[in-house]
């Protein structure tokens, strides 16, 4: 899990600047990055958010308004259907009370005849009454003997007497079946009055309230005053029960409002008091069933702003890890040209330093040269003095060590002249002997055998000699450092088709691991630091193949040892920035 | 065949001189640009080997001044700065192929010499 994550790490995440002076990084990565990202998700994301929560309270609030509207309609419409069934069954009875004497509706015959009229036209009606002013029912039509019934103490009666109209609660009575009372006072010309009572069943005005158009979770019901089920409900009690929330105040309007019931659950009440009457009706709806759509809109309105989040969140972290990536290796390279500019300036300044040296030892040669040399004349030339052979083949022994100095003192001063930049034709035969007679002793003691192999048909080409041997001479030093006492290194050059050269550079030292293997032109990458390795040699190495257009590769086995292979191009491919870059080289070296 | 030595190193000039004596070769040393210049005052002299790099007057000067005074005179350098590819750019830069490189075999100083006297055009 590590490694995996260890893959996705960009470079400069676990970069820690040691460094000092211009070495050090010029930005502080980590920190840029997460400005970058933190910056960029506030600026992309506040916005988004807030849009999302305006949004989402606006659109729930239009919901509640819109359930809170329908709910309100829905008891307007009802309460007229109701208001109309008690209305049009009142006037049916004032109808009658006007239409028929008072001797005539004392008829028992005639009392139910209007009945089944008014059955058959209307509905609702299970009886009529006839009570006189004293409260003594004088005439009945109906399914029971309530002939003579006294109903003088009864309250309805007196509030009959007093209004004029009345309509009672539901209640049971003598048939033991809900139902309720509509009553009218009607004045005879002599002063006296008459009552004319109905009952009327409740099954007509059920019918009114189931059919209405509720949710599966909704209930319409008819109260009292007292807060008494006047009719059955679908999820509270029971008829006669009392509801579970508090009787709504008085309105002659429809009012809607929210509640919530003991469990915890709101509900949704529109209520109208029906004018007249002691009846409310009541709809009842539970508001999570109403929210349920928005719940599932509000659901995929939370799941895309979560994908957006994550989207922008995935592209900002993106783009802030590209760029300060190529930041860090924009400022890694920036390092390691300063170190390359460095690691010229002390080369050349070794170059200056060996061009000294030289210089200044070639006169005193000189000087030894000649007085061995006149020594040698003289015992030649003078017949005076005693020649001695082993004098002589002493003085030749001091000549030729003499001779030997001043060709190392010409190398010296060659190859201080070549860190110049200089395109010429060049040998790669002669390169390579150079760097190995550079190398020479250093081999010696270290017991190391060194051969080339280097075809005569190889031709010479275009090319910076300075930089090829600087090239040799670290993959030469590299193979050194890489081998024990006995090593064995092979320099082979080959002709390679498309006109290129190819030198491979082969030792039998440690090797190297695979996971090294890739970083090994990496600059600062080096597995000598505790020996002074500064991770340069071979990247800088990379470079200048590079700059002199040819191409390097490595092979390597652990224990079994390395070849460098730098195939290097016959014919030079003019560059643009060429004259510019050798100025720049040479204003190095001078 | 006369010749004049013109070094700034009295050791190295004196010995040459003193080996081309031995040689049958009439020679004068100098060890300054001056002081050859008075000497060729009185002296006449076929061919000058001068150092290039001496104080006061390097090499290459005093060989333009030699050429005002003796037209016919022939010139060598010697030098112990740099190699073989430097000098021969140094001579064209002097008008003269003629330079060897200190420490030199007296047998390629000599070769030289008689090289430079067979091919008079090539020092001007």
């Amino acid at each position: 899990m590590k490694l995996e994550f260890e893959r996705f790490m960009p470079k400069f995440w676990e970069y820690r600047d040691v460094a000092s002076g211009p070495f050090r990084a010029l930005f502080d990565f980590r920190k840029i990055w997460k400005q970058a990202v933190f910056l960029c998700a506030g600026v992309a994301l506040t916005p988004l958010i807030l849009m999302a929560l305006i949004d989402y309270n606006v659109t729930q609030k239009a919901i509640e308004s819109e359930i809170l509207l329908r709910t309100s309609r829905l008891v307007s419409n009802e309460r007229r259907a109701i208001s109309f069934f008690l209305e049009e069954r009142k006037f049916a009875l004032d109808f009658v009370v006007h239409d028929n004497p008072y001797d005539t509706l004392k008829d028992t015959a005639r009392l139910e005849t209007i009945l089944e009229n008014l059955k058959k036209s209307l509905g609702g009606f299970s009886d009529l009454g006839v009570i006189d002013s004293s409260g003594i029912q004088v005439n009945y039509a109906g399914s029971y003997r309530l002939l003579g019934v006294d109903y003088r103490r009864h309250d309805w009666f007196r509030q009959v007497m007093e209004k004029g109209v009345y309509i009672s609660d539901v209640f049971l009575g003598l048939r033991n079946a809900p139902h309720f009372v509509i009553a009218l006072k009607h004045l005879l010309p002599n002063g006296d009055s008459f009552i004319l009572r109905s009952s009327l069943d409740m099954e007509r005005f059920q019918k009114i309230l189931s059919q209405m158009e509720l949710e599966p979770s909704g209930d319409a019901v008819i109260i009292n005053r007292s807060g008494v089920l006047q009719t059955p409900s679908r999820y509270f009690h029971d008829i006669f029960s009392r509801i579970p929330f508090a009787i709504p105040d008085f309105s002659s309007t429809t009012q809607v409002y929210q509640t919530s019931d003991s469990k915890g659950r709101i509900y949704v009440i529109g209520y109208a008091y029906i004018v007249d009457t002691p009846f409310i009706l009541m709809v009842t709806k539970q508001k999570n069933e109403l929210m349920k759509p928005w719940f599932k809109t509000r659901l995929h309105l939370v799941a895309f702003l979560a994908v957006s989040i994550v989207g922008i969140l995935a592209v900002i972290i993106g783009v802030a890890t590209y760029l300060v990536n190529h930041m860090y290796m924009a400022d890694q390279k920036r390092v390691m040209t300063l170190h390359q500019v460095e690691y010229a300036n002390k080369l050349a300044s070794i170059g200056r330093l060996a061009a000294g040296v030289a210089h200044e030892i070639n006169n005193p040669l000189a000087i030894i040269n000649e007085k061995a040399g006149l020594i040698k004349d003289i015992l030649t030339f003078r017949s005076d003095c005693a020649v001695d052979a082993k004098f002589v083949g002493l003085v030749d022994s001091i000549l030729s060590s003499v001779e030997r100095c001043g060709a190392i003192t010409r190398r010296l001063l060659g190859f201080a002249r070549h860190m110049e930049v200089r395109i010429q034709k060049v040998s790669i035969r002669d390169i390579i002997q150079d760097v190995i007679g550079f190398l020479g002793k250093e081999a010696e003691y270290k017991s190391i055998v060194v051969s080339a192999d280097i075809p005569e048909e190889i031709p010479e080409f275009e090319s910076d000699r300075g930089k090829l041997q600087q090239i040799f001479l670290n993959l030469v030093n590299n193979a050194f450092a890489a081998m024990n006492e006995g090593g064995h290194l092979k320099i082979a050059v080959a002709a390679v088709p498309e006109k290129s050269v190819s030198v491979s550079v082969s030792d039998d030292g440690c090797g190297i691991s695979d996971a090294d293997l890739k970083r090994v032109f990496e600059p600062f990458f080096t597995t000598k630091s505790r020996t002074g390795g500064t991770g340069l040699g071979l990247s800088i190495t990379y470079g200048l193949v590079q700059e002199l257009g040819g191409d390097i590769q490595v092979e390597s086995a652990v224990g079994k040892g390395t070849r460098f292979i730098v195939t290097l191009p016959l014919i030079r491919e003019p560059q643009i920035s060429e004259q510019k870059k050798g100025d720049v080289d040479a204003g190095i070296v001078g | 065949m006369r010749v004049l030595l013109v070094d700034d190193e009295e050791q190295l000039v004196s010995t040459l001189a003193e080996r081309l004596e031995l040689r049958g070769i009439h020679t004068a040393w100098t060890t300054g640009g001056e002081e050859a210049l008075e000497r060729v005052k009185t002296e006449t002299f076929d061919l000058a080997v001068l150092d290039v790099k001496m104080p006061k007057i390097s090499g290459i000067e005093l060989k333009k001044k030699l050429q005002v005074l003796h037209p016919a005179m022939k010139f060598i350098f010697l030098t112990g700065h740099g190699s073989e590819e430097d000098f021969t750019a140094g001579a064209a830069e002097a008008g003269s192929d003629f330079y060897l490189i200190k420490p030199v075999r007296i047998e390629a100083l000599l070769e030289k010499m008689n090289e430079v006297m067979r091919h008079p055009g090539k020092s001007i």
